[in-house]
């Protein structure tokens, strides 16, 4: 998944390595802002068919790579 | 010595109206910042030697923009926005100036390569599962903007799109400002990219010689249609008030659209001339905007022999290629003879003597005409 | 500023209606022009309501002049211009140096993305007559062409506020005595590229746009064309009739924030409010009316309403968002907005914005709800306000 943000993102000079699991993703962490979520949301829906409804969840579920996953997670298991 | 300015407006309304508009000002280069296909970016000698092209199309020689651009910034930025940016920056810097008082561009095709990307995948996808970034970054006004967010310049910040006019437009605007605030610096830059789907199109429409052609060294060998496709971005910072170092004084341009014939074109060229009190044999050099392609090339011809009286010219295309904003190229060229007083090699042949003053005359198409006075400070 | 501009013409064709006549009945009737995309074919019609033109290209190019496979674009703003020319008296006259100043963001997309359609599978296809338009410029050209304006003509592009800082240029075109007559002003025609751009922002509302609520949910986009023709003093004394106005002040300023975001603060916007009302020589209480760049977006309504607090507390004129009628028409706003800015001197008339219901908790004023005439109508500010923070007001004046 830190590969697809790096791609989605267009992060050059930056390793998925770079990136730590509980590293804020927005502002002070990695940098990211209010355009980057809206490419998140899409990645989402692309690799993991996952459409964020309520875009007010935006900052809770993008808040670092560990939180992404475990969102992921947990919209499989209900699905599955 | 002060010269007016005369604006827009020889009128094709009647026979008669011949008479420019002057507006009393002149205005000077301070510096430039200049991607181009040649070597012209940063502290490098004056046009050493000639880079040239393969047939189809010259693509600008980039510099490593991390040294000019944030990392934050640049994952977003097409190829065009960094060579905005970093013409600039650069520019900028050799002025010595932090914060312009205003930042205009003229751009006749703007973002492209964003443009292109987003309409792909919107008609690929179907409308569905798009991101934004390309479309945001797509806008004409995105060097722009992006300067002066990255300045946090909150000047006047103004963008032209006007085919082959687009940055006679912004160079407009910037002398209207300098008019109303002489001591004002301001950046203003004209930039036009080509894209893969640009050159593509272009082609098809008939614009440039085919894979046949010789490239940018036989561009103007024999009687073929057609050119070869350019790129560039190049920004001046310009002001009113003229210091030591400025390199050039742009003392009088025009404009003039669609003329209807051959001798509306020779009497417009005549009568600005005239509103400068000058003669034909005043002017050291003429840059001319030949292109290659023998259909326009003849104005060029009938002006240099009927109205101009065969002085010293050389051509820039050679050098930059065609697009709609390569004037900013061409004012750059003059500005840089105007400082070295002579023409170097790699772009032809000048006069024996010091250049002091010199006649920039260019027409996209036939469509848009635009012609520049500059002299030497 | 120094020598006045004076507005002579108003053309403009929008949502609400195809001329200046038919826009303001739909405003004294409240009647918006905002509902189900039927024009453009794409797959968010049904979903995402905007302001068309209710006209279709066959209609539109018989009226303009126009073959009907040119951009709607191009249409759009051949039939503003032509009306603002006419109704300026400008036929009459001879000899006068006339420029052309026009604005818009994308051109002739509309016929580039049917290009790319069969461009993209193979690209030895696709109907190169289709993209000859495409330029913002060409656009420009095609209406200048059709009025025969060719003293001066160029075009302007800086997102939302491209029209307004045609205005700008226009009169400072006339100011520097260049030209003696500018047409003003600017255009856009909904296309597939704008909508789905703005959708991938979702700044969109599903319903309609709610400018200045608090439970404002995006923005609605609309489409049209809005000119102005300007006149040095001496052009007005030989037309002869009464102008509508004065352009009394205008200002361009950049928010240097973010790309799309507006800064919290409003600083660009700010500015150039603060700007323009210094070129006019007023002071914030005298304006009676102010059209809200307004366009129900999260985002620009807080910082233009942070703005306005700034400069006009505890003061507030009467304010309203027309794009409540209109939906937001991008490059044709800032010239749409004017025309209805003169119209609102001329008649004594203060537009609503429509469906705001909760005011904005934020903000110590509420925009004007109803329509009011017979009001005394001294001096307006117009907003415009875009992408890459490009900010533009202007002043019209009695």
């Amino acid at each position: 998944m830190k590969r697809q943000i790096i791609e989605q993102l267009n992060m050059q000079d930056i390793t998925p390595e770079d990136i730590g699991d509980d590293q804020p993703l927005f502002v002070e962490g990695l940098g990211l802002d209010s355009i980057d979520a809206l490419e998140l949301i899409v990645l989402l829906q692309q690799h993991y068919k996952i459409k964020l409804s309520n875009a007010d969840d935006g900052p809770k579920v993008f808040r670092s790579v560990r939180t992404m996953a475990e969102y992921i997670m947990a919209h499989q298991a209900q699905n599955a | 010595m002060d010269r007016g300015l005369p604006l827009g407006c020889p009128t094709g309304v009647t026979e008669t109206q011949t008479a420019l508009t002057t507006v009393s000002m002149q205005f000077y280069i301070r510096s430039s910042g200049n991607i181009s296909p040649q070597n012209t970016f940063g502290q490098v000698p004056f046009l050493a030697e000639a880079v040239v092209s393969g047939p189809g199309k010259f693509s600008c020689l980039e510099p490593d923009y991390r040294q000019y651009i944030d990392a934050k910034m640049i994952r977003r930025m097409s190829r065009i926005i960094k060579m905005g940016v970093a013409a600039a920056q650069e520019c900028l810097k050799a002025a010595g100036l932090q914060m312009p008082d205003a930042i205009i561009t003229g751009t006749a095709y703007g973002c492209l390569e964003d443009t292109g990307l987003f309409l792909t995948k919107m008609v690929e996808q179907q409308e569905e599962l798009l991101t934004p970034t390309a479309f945001i970054q797509s806008t004409h006004n995105t060097v722009g903007a992006q300067i002066a967010l990255m300045l946090q310049c909150h000047n006047y910040n103004n963008t032209f799109v006007h085919r082959g006019f687009s940055f006679e437009s912004a160079l407009l605007d910037a002398a209207m400002l300098l008019g109303e605030r002489p001591a004002s610096q301001i950046l203003v830059g004209g930039l036009d990219e080509i894209t893969g789907y640009s050159h593509e199109l272009l082609s098809r429409l008939g614009l440039y010689k085919g894979a046949g052609s010789r490239g940018s060294a036989g561009l103007f060998s024999g009687q073929s249609s057609g050119t070869i496709g350019g790129e560039g971005a190049c920004f001046f910072v310009v002001t009113g008030s003229r210091r030591e170092g400025d390199w050039a004084s742009v003392d009088a341009m025009t404009t003039f659209y669609k003329p209807d014939s051959m001798q509306t074109t020779c009497r417009y060229v005549d009568s600005f001339l005239d509103s400068q009190g000058l003669a034909p044999a005043d002017i050291d050099l003429v840059i001319t905007g030949r292109n290659g392609d023998f259909r326009g090339d003849e104005i060029y011809r009938h002006l240099l022999k009927d109205v101009l009286g065969n002085p010293c010219h050389i051509p820039y295309k050679h050098l930059c290629g065609e697009y709609p904003t390569s004037t900013a190229f061409a004012i750059w060229l003059a500005a840089r003879i105007l400082q070295s007083g002579s023409v170097p090699a790699a772009a032809g042949t000048g006069p024996a003597k010091t250049i002091r003053r010199v006649l920039v005359y260019n027409h996209y198409h036939n469509i848009h005409h635009s012609l520049f006075m500059l002299t030497a400070c | 500023m120094s020598a006045p501009v004076f507005i002579a013409g108003l053309g403009v064709v929008s949502a609400i209606g195809n001329n200046v006549a038919e826009c303001l009945t739909a405003f004294q009737s409240q009647q918006a022009g905002l509902g189900s995309i039927t024009h453009l074919n794409t797959i968010h019609s049904g979903q995402l309501p905007a302001g068309e033109v209710k006209m279709d290209n066959d209609a539109l190019a018989l009226k303009a002049g126009l073959p009907p496979h040119i951009s709607r674009t191009a249409l759009l703003s051949t039939i503003a211009a032509r009306e603002a020319w006419q109704d300026a008296g400008l036929h009459r006259l001879r000899g006068l140096r006339t420029g052309f100043v026009s604005a818009n963001t994308v051109g002739g997309m509309d016929k580039t993305e049917h290009f790319f359609q069969q461009f993209l599978p193979d690209h030895r296809h696709g109907r190169l007559r289709e993209i000859i338009h495409h330029e913002c410029g060409s656009i420009t050209e095609l209406t200048a062409d059709q009025l025969g304006i060719r003293d001066y003509i160029t075009t302007i592009s800086t997102a939302c506020s491209s029209s307004a800082n045609a205005i700008a240029f226009g009169s400072r075109l006339i100011q520097f005595n260049a030209v003696d007559v500018v047409v003003a002003g600017g255009v856009d025609a909904l296309a597939r590229f704008t909508l789905n751009g703005f959708h991938t922002l979702m700044i969109l509302d599903h319903q309609f746009c709610r400018p200045f609520d608090d439970n404002r949910k995006g923005l609605n986009l609309g489409e049209g064309a809005g000119y102005v023709v300007l006149v040095s003093q001496k052009v007005a004394g030989l037309l002869g009739q009464t102008m509508y106005c004065r352009l009394s002040g205008y200002a361009n300023a950049n928010d240097a924030y973010h790309q799309t975001a507006s800064s919290p603060e409003g600083t660009g916007s700010f500015l150039a409010m603060r700007s323009a009302l210094e070129m006019s020589g007023l002071e914030p209480g005298d304006i009676d009316y102010i059209n809200l760049h307004g366009t129900g977006t999260q985002n620009n309504d807080i910082a233009e309403g942070t703005a306005i607090r700034r400069l006009f507390d505890p003061n507030y004129p009467k304010m309203s968002s027309t794009k409540s009628f209109t939906g937001h028409t991008l490059g044709a706003s800032g010239g749409m907005e004017a025309v209805f800015s003169a119209l609102s001197i001329r008649h004594g008339i203060i537009y609503p914005s429509l469906r705001l219901e909760t005011p904005m908790k934020e903000l110590p004023f509420v925009p004007q709800t109803k329509f009011l005439k017979d009001v005394p109508v001294n001096h307006v500010l117009s907003n415009s306000f875009g992408f890459g923070g490009n900010c533009t007001s202007l002043v019209f004046s009695k």
